[in-house]
């Protein structure tokens, strides 16, 4: 067997905005936007972007794997909050992949995604492709109705693949459908963009694929062509010949339509159904069309994300507040009180100091007594050992715990009050004082079980820098026995 | 062997500020108002002092840096004067070094001084502020009922108490302390309250409401210390004495060791034992005739009465319904109205609490004073429950 893809994963944010909440406070301006008011679209909580999703998205995947650690890291969007300093760095470090992996950032196209996972097929080496979109769309707008935040998560490889990879094709062409020269997309005429873009440049690329690779059309089972576009995935499979059943769903009317993360998000959801033998015909367009082509193999039952696709889908809270997604999005002004002003500066240096802490929630395990502490510091904190420089470094990420103490500030300042924050004590030992995030009023108490998340924990407007930290959220499982 | 420090050191003189929004006094307004009254009370020139503590907790806001502010507001006569920032523990601090100073025989009278400008930030509760740079990229950022209100979910996770037994007891604590200081002429806050209205008012930080925090004022509180023997000489009878002086600072084991469960204050039960050492003090709850300790939330007196053994384990709640820490109680807590009314101007609350004692001591106290008490206790704490700094001082008669 050849090489392809050895597993997958997604992430989508909890929030869904109703979107007859976006229709009801716009449609005064603009009517046509009643008939889009239909369903809902995930939306960021104001602790998530880019990295947040993707490395969810990531974990999600790498759960799948017992300690798989790829070798190249491509990161594609086209929403990074840093224009330089490199994404995909943090994303690395905050999945404490080990340091010599080759990371990327891809951006700038809604095929970053696609070209990416097409480079690594193609390529000589394995990795991971993790991609993730949280675009702002102006108030009001078909976009700000129609597209959704999520990201997914992709490994490639040899071996015991899950879908073998046939082949690829790829076509530049400055087809301008949309683009984005400064804060918000700016895009062209919806047919101009069916007739001349989707029904001429993708059958060009996937015909010439698909005869490179002697598949018929009429065997493809699962066919992703991401788009806004209700009826364009249909009208192309048509003028090419695939069934109408073997159209992905865009998910439009659960999460929206997630720029760059899309392609995956959909091969992820294409995956978790997909049975041994069917062709997935992976598509992603803008100034151009990438396609890839995979047949599922019987490795596929063998392997299972943590949450999946279906699982990201199924832990949704509904959002009514449409004045809140504004916020989240820094799409108005908001008043947030003098607490608000505080200056937020990072210092660098001392940042670069406490990055094992802060990106990839390293602890420590005191060689000397076995005690775990985070953070770790010069003298283990067991007040029986106080050894000296005894602590190795012990990861905090991936465990669980319970809620010790909180409480629900509502005197500091927070972008959504109230903060939630308590003392969180760790499985198999250690304990911090840490941010709770997404906590529903009353879904908290002492003894409440807790995961860790890498989130945003301050944005510091003055400079357009963003502090990231790991955070606590409520599981909603059974303490463990005993 | 050290003796410890009882009976070694006299209040020469204390002298308290009116605390409040004192929206027309600076600083330096604040220090002059308390060291009259304390020269005055002591009975002394100001060029009879030789050396000067001082201590302001959030100085970035208002008096600015280092002991010069104090030297050049009192116009002190270029003495020693030395700068102390312990959080609100900076008032206990500063008497600290002023009586450890006589107690060494490196000068004969002291001054200690707290001042704490807090009513120019322009909004309400303690200023928002950085906690360094190695905290602020870890920390949540809470602000003082956030992490006190981690105290009662802790103490209610481990004593299993009920939500509204445990808001119950709060709100009498904070009832107490409001019929307390509107007693007192120099208190912040001198309005009673009922238990409803404090049950019933809006959240700050969950289960903190309004009326279980402290009042957020402007104010100073100084002393002159000196030994018994010059205290004597001077004409003084009835001599208060220190006698106890004990410092608790966390080493991180709250935070971050898995032997506090956040349901009480580890220093204040180290400071306690301590103090009661050094005091000699064997049967706290009997020997203590009243305390005033570090009320800056409802939750935090609380659960203070069980860590000073004032209350057993798990009991306070109990003995906080039953009154026993009324002004009629057996053990009197917060006579003057405490942090909660007397008002908490952070780097003058340990004097405060050292000048309420020492008046009541000396029968002085007015309204509110209290019969025959004999031996006082200050309970000063700076920081968050994981992460302080505790002192206790007693005081009592020769």
């Amino acid at each position: 067997m050849g090489r392809g893809i050895t597993g997958f994963g997604a992430y989508i944010p909890r929030g869904r905005l109703q979107r007859f909440e976006i229709a009801g406070a716009n449609a005064w301006f603009d009517a046509s936007l009643k008939g889009l008011g239909r369903g809902e679209r995930s939306m960021c909580n104001w602790d998530e972007d880019v990295i947040t999703m993707g490395v969810e998205a990531a974990g999600d995947c790498l759960a799948g794997f017992d300690g798989h650690a790829p070798p190249a890291l491509y990161f594609a969007s086209t929403t990074f909050p840093f224009l330089d300093r490199q994404n995909s760095v943090v994303l690395l470090e905050a999945l404490n992949l080990p340091r010599q992996t080759l990371a990327v950032d891809v951006g700038a196209s809604q095929r970053a995604g696609t070209s990416s996972l097409l480079a690594l097929l193609q390529g000589a080496g394995d990795g991971m492709v993790v991609a993730s979109e949280h675009r702002r769309a102006k108030a009001g707008s078909r976009g700000e109705m129609l597209w959704g935040d999520a990201a997914a998560a992709v490994t490639t490889g040899g071996g015991a693949v899950i879908a073998e990879f046939l082949g690829g094709r790829s076509l530049a062409a400055d087809f301008v459908d949309h683009y984005r020269g400064g804060e918000f997309d700016y895009d062209w005429e919806e047919r101009w963009i069916r007739d001349e873009g989707y029904l001429k440049i993708i059958p060009e690329v996937v015909a010439g694929l698909l005869a490179n690779c002697k598949v018929g059309a009429a065997d493809i089972a699962h066919f992703i062509l991401p788009t806004e576009q209700a009826r364009a995935p249909g009208a192309v499979a048509k003028k090419l010949g695939i069934a109408p059943g073997a159209i992905v769903d865009n998910q439009a009317a659960t999460v929206g339509v997630a720029g760059a993360a899309q392609p995956l998000l959909l091969l992820a959801a294409a995956l978790e159904s997909a049975k041994p033998g069917e062709l997935i015909l992976l598509t992603g367009f803008g100034q151009g069309c990438d396609a890839l082509l995979f047949r599922v193999t019987g490795a596929i039952g063998g392997f299972r994300p943590a949450r999946g696709v279906s699982g990201a889908l199924a832990v949704r809270r509904e959002e009514r507040n449409y004045a809140k997604f504004l916020a989240f999005n820094d799409l108005v002004e908001r008043d947030t009180g003098k607490r608000g002003e505080t200056d937020r500066q990072t210092y660098l240096s001392g940042y670069n100091r406490r990055r094992d802490l802060v990106n990839s929630f390293l602890g420590g395990k005191c060689r000397e007594c076995g005690t775990v502490q985070i953070p770790r510091e010069k003298y283990c904190v067991n007040p029986d050992c106080h050894a000296l420089d005894s602590q190795d470094p012990h990861p905090f990420a991936d465990k669980r715990g319970e809620v010790l103490t909180w409480t629900a500030d509502r005197l500091t300042f927070d972008p959504s009050p109230p903060a939630y924050f308590g003392m969180v004590r760790f499985d198999g030992g250690g304990k911090l004082m840490m941010d709770f995030t997404e906590v529903d009023e009353g879904g908290i108490e002492s003894g409440s079980r807790v995961s860790v998340h890498f989130r945003v924990r301050q944005y510091d407007p003055q400079r357009g820098f963003r502090k990231y930290f790991w955070k606590a959220k409520i599981l909603r499982e059974p303490a463990p026995a005993g | 062997m050290a003796q410890g420090i009882k009976d070694k050191v006299a209040i020469l003189g204390m002298g308290c500020s009116k605390f409040g929004e004192r929206w027309d006094a600076s600083p330096a307004d604040l220090m002059v108002e308390a060291f009259e009254e304390c020269l005055a009370d002591a009975g002394i020139e100001r060029e009879a002092i030789e050396a000067a503590w001082f201590g302001a907790g959030i100085d970035a806001f208002h008096v600015g840096a280092s002991a010069m502010p104090m030297a050049i507001a009192l116009r002190l006569n270029y003495i020693p004067v030395t700068k102390v920032e312990n959080m609100c523990a900076t008032g206990t601090e500063a008497f600290r070094g002023a009586v450890y100073a006589v107690a060494s025989g490196a000068c004969d009278i002291a001054l200690a001084l707290g001042v704490e400008k807090l009513k120019d930030t322009g909004y309400g509760g303690l200023p928002q502020r950085s906690r360094g740079v190695e905290n602020d990229m870890y920390w949540p950022n809470l602000s003082a009922p956030g992490a006190f209100a981690q105290l009662a979910t802790g103490y209610r996770a481990r004593h299993r108490v009920n939500k509204q037994d445990l808001k119950r007891a709060m709100a009498h604590v904070s009832v107490k302390s409001h019929a307390n200081g509107a007693k007192n002429p120099k208190a912040h806050l001198r309005r009673e309250i009922t238990e409803q209205q404090a049950m019933e008012a809006p959240f700050i930080a969950e289960p903190i409401g309004l009326y279980d925090c402290c009042g957020v004022s402007d104010g100073s509180a100084c002393a002159i210390v000196t030994t018994p023997e010059i205290a004597r000489s001077l004409g003084k009878d009835h001599l208060v004495a220190v006698k106890a002086l004990q410092l608790a600072v966390s080493n991180g084991t709250e935070s971050s060791h898995e032997s506090w469960d956040g349901s009480y204050l580890k220093t204040t039960r180290i400071a306690a034992r301590r103090a009661y050492d050094e005091a000699g003090v064997r049967r706290p709850a009997e020997e203590i005739s009243m305390t005033e300790v570090h009320d800056c939330f409802s939750i935090t007196e609380l659960v203070t009465m069980e860590d000073l053994q004032l209350a057993g384990e798990g009991e306070a709640v109990t003995a906080v319904l039953d009154g026993e820490f009324d002004a009629e109680g057996k053990l009197p807590c917060q006579i003057d109205g405490g942090l909660k009314c007397f008002g908490h101007p952070i780097g003058a609350s340990g004097l405060r609490m050292i000048y309420e004692n020492y008046l009541q001591l000396q029968g002085r106290a007015g309204a509110r004073q209290l019969t025959n008490p004999k031996l006082g206790l200050n309970h000063n704490l700076g920081g968050f429950p994981h992460q302080n700094i505790c002192s206790i001082s007693m005081i009592g008669h020769m």
